[in-house]
């Protein structure tokens, strides 16, 4: 088959104030046909107010190999949660 | 399976140690109830099996649409009409989904798409059965989306993420098309006595093919148990089938209508309703092609794909010029 549509990511905004998240991916000539088809794929039920497309390939991933390098400092870094601390039970909620 | 993926890839000794440790610390992490995803490393089998699924799931949603098109433009009322539209236009948004989860398996759309119309690929049997009169929109709503939902709830839970996250979305929107269909049977069953045989008549046609929906029995089914320890099915094909005929039973009562099957009886012990037995030739003969619309079917995607073919041409040699003057200007 020679008619190959480039494959583009979709962000859809639900409601003000939330950020676009990732919905899925669909296949389109160029960007505004994208939009056209994503608004059909994934939004037939009020699901958004925004969509962004991306071409696929613009997208610069992390490689799964990488994750224990990448994540696990996060998870040694415990007092970078608040409940690391302790705040004495007179002072109430802070 | 395992084993054949290795004979398909010879490799040094040193390598198979290699797979081993891989294939255990995959099971681990399905154990674990923790998601694949595309990039992580995963069996051979583990992608065969699940492109396989998936593209064929991708494939029963878009010949889903033939038999429900077939009475769009005959529908008894406007209301009926847009409701049953919008189904037709959620199969092909389910359709959609799916291939682009199988696609990130690397497989191309187009090599998916080929595979269903040249007839190599396997869509679900239950297209491959005529639409003869309006009661089939309310008989296909109320059981063939009623089953395909019995079999989709568990695979939300499925081990591959790309296809639990599609098959979330297809859900929800699923449960409007099995409350139109059964409102459907309603209407029909309270209507004039002619329109109650009709819904009867539908009923009759669609209930076996319904319950060989969830495939061969445990007994003869070949990709169950590896499946099952993927995560890939949770439930067994008599398990789903089970599930659906004691749901479905009550709901044929209220409608006051007479499941197809002499030996069906309410056991009090197991708390099931037990069936009678299920005619595996015409399922077998249906699956190989010889049902009656399966040429239909496909002859009707490949005339749908060719007359398409221009658009498909006009869109990408519009986006090159637009490519090509923008890198002038």
């Amino acid at each position: 088959m020679k008619d190959i549509f480039p494959i583009w990511e979709v962000f859809i905004r639900s409601r003000n104030g939330l950020a676009h998240k990732h919905v899925g991916s669909l296949h389109a000539a160029d960007a505004t046909l994208a939009l056209q088809a994503a608004r059909d794929i994934y939004t037939r039920r009020g699901e958004g107010l925004s969509i962004w497309v991306v071409p696929s390939s613009a997208i610069t991933a992390s490689d799964p190999a990488d994750k224990d390098m990448m994540f696990e400092p996060t998870a040694s870094k415990i007092y970078r949660h608040p409940t690391f601390y302790e705040v004495p039970d007179e002072v109430g909620h802070m | 399976m395992y084993t054949q993926a290795l004979n398909n890839a010879p490799e040094t000794g040193e390598r198979q140690v290699e797979d081993a440790a891989r294939m255990e610390s995959f099971q681990a992490r399905i154990d674990a109830e923790e998601r694949i995803e595309p990039n992580d490393w995963m069996p051979a089998a583990y992608r065969k099996t699940l492109t396989r699924q998936i593209s064929q799931h991708a494939h029963s949603e878009i010949v889903g649409m033939l038999p429900e098109g077939n009475w769009i433009t005959r529908a008894p009322s406007l209301r009926r009409k847009a409701a049953l539209l919008a189904k037709v236009q959620d199969e092909c948004g389910h359709g959609l989904y799916l291939y682009a989860a199988a696609e990130t398996l690397g497989t191309s759309r187009e090599e998916l798409v080929d595979q269903l119309l040249t007839g190599k690929a396997k869509y679900s049997s239950i297209f491959n059965y005529p639409t003869l009169t309006w009661a089939d929109m309310g008989a296909i709503g109320w059981l063939v989306d009623g089953a395909a939902i019995m079999n989709q709830i568990p695979l939300c839970r499925c081990s591959y993420g790309p296809y639990s996250r599609a098959m979330i979305r297809v859900c929800k929107e699923e449960s409007f098309h099995q409350r139109q269909g059964y409102e459907n049977m309603v209407t029909l069953s309270k209507g004039n006595e002619a329109q109650k045989e009709m819904a009867q008549d539908a009923l009759n046609r669609w209930w076996w093919p319904c319950l060989m929906m969830f495939g061969p029995p445990d007994a003869a089914s070949q990709h169950s148990d590896q499946s099952t320890r993927w995560k890939i099915k949770r439930f067994s094909n008599d398990e789903l089938r089970q599930k659906f005929v004691d749901a479905t039973v009550p709901q044929a009562q209220y409608l006051g209508l007479t499941l197809p099957d002499p030996d069906l009886k309410f056991n009090e012990e197991t708390g099931h309703w037990e069936y009678g037995v299920i005619d595996w030739e015409e399922f077998k003969q249906v699956i190989a092609g010889n049902g009656p619309c399966n040429r239909d079917r496909l002859a009707a995607r490949n005339k749908a794909h060719a007359e398409g073919a221009w658009v498909r041409e006009a869109a990408l040699a519009f986006a090159e010029k637009r490519r090509a003057r923008k890198a002038a200007a």
